[in-house]
């Protein structure tokens, strides 16, 4: 048992599992399924500065979501103790095009020229975890929703603005993987 | 029965982030390299679990629809329909989250499980997106929406 949950899990199980959290949350409490309404919850109770888009009651609203949050970075440690050997499976093709773009090391979950204490503060680090990271939060309360928003759950309840949304994502995130990255690397 | 307690609730959604956290990590979508390989279109694997999760979930919604049950809480289940508006936000916003997604190879989910399987530094992104969200609520009077 433990065997097969420390190898890293295919998509036809990881996926549908993740699928089963929208029907589950609307179940068991009427509760929508999305990750980056927390930063705005975060905001709101931390610094809400009189902005109004913080002004409203976070603990009603997202307490539970921030509960789920919290879960989510525990599971991050659960999974990440049980895991053996991630990127093992990673595509042949990305290793070669990584590897030649000056990414030497393709353990791990992150490649360590990016993402280290002592490379925050290069040029490369700034970009990516602070630049991204900003990006990351601006970019998903602006659209108003990350993958999980609208990818999963405004996708599969049929919302157009979700659909505009994901293609938005992946507009960015082509921008950034072909223009972007291979300077940054 | 006696309706459960606020707390008790939490506990729960605190309980089923764990599961979503563990199946994010692993299912390796928590993995730059990962992100790196669907922006690429190198491998299934990403598509495989976006694709299937959304099958899944709509189904799951179809069914909540048609059988119109409440939720275990006694509320009706409602899904919040999302504004299209001029359809702005939707579009550009959509596209600066992607440029953050394929630069730190995660989403906001990722972001946080990365902290807890070990990638500190991650810490630090968070930190910079909670500041990305408090600009945008500081900036949104202002922008297309």
């Amino acid at each position: 048992m433990i065997e097969i949950l420390s190898r890293p899990w295919p998509w036809y199980i990881a996926g549908p599992l993740m699928g089963l959290f929208v029907p589950l949350l609307l179940l068991l409490g009427n509760k929508s399924f999305g990750i980056s309404s927390n930063l705005i919850h975060i905001c709101a109770a931390v610094a809400p500065c009189g902005i109004d888009f913080f002004r409203y009651d976070w603990k009603k609203v997202g307490l539970w979501n921030l509960c789920f949050l919290a879960g989510i970075m525990i599971g991050g440690f659960i999974g990440g103790w049980l895991l053996g050997g991630v990127g093992a499976d990673l595509s042949p093709q990305t290793q070669t095009v990584l590897k030649e773009l000056g990414v030497r090391d393709l353990s791990g979950l992150v490649p360590g020229e990016l993402f280290g204490w002592s490379n925050l503060l290069t040029i490369k680090g700034l970009i990516v975890a602070i630049g991204g990271g900003f990006l990351v939060g601006f970019g998903t309360a602006y659209a108003g929703g990350c993958t999980s928003g609208h990818a999963i759950f405004g996708l599969s309840s049929g919302q157009l603005p979700s659909l505009i949304a994901v293609m938005g994502f992946f507009c960015g995130g082509l921008i950034a993987t072909f223009f972007i990255l291979p300077v940054l690397l | 029965m006696k309706p459960a307690t606020t707390t008790d609730r939490l506990l729960l959604y605190f309980l089923l982030g764990i599961g979503f956290g563990i199946v994010l990590t692993k299912a390796e979508v928590i993995s730059w390299f990962r992100i790196q390989e669907m922006f690429r279109f190198h491998s299934f694997h990403m598509y495989g679990i976006i694709g299937s999760a959304v099958l899944v979930s709509a189904v799951g919604i179809a069914l909540i629809r048609l059988a119109s049950v409440s939720a275990l809480n006694g509320e009706v289940i409602v899904i919040p329909p999302k504004a299209m508006g001029l359809g702005y936000r939707y579009g550009i916003g959509g596209t600066l989250f992607g440029l953050g997604w394929a630069l730190t190879g995660a989403c906001p989910g990722p972001l946080f499980a990365l902290i807890g399987s070990g990638v500190g530094v991650m810490a630090v992104a968070v930190l910079s997106a909670v500041a990305g969200t408090w600009v945008y609520g500081l900036l949104r009077p202002r922008l297309p929406h």
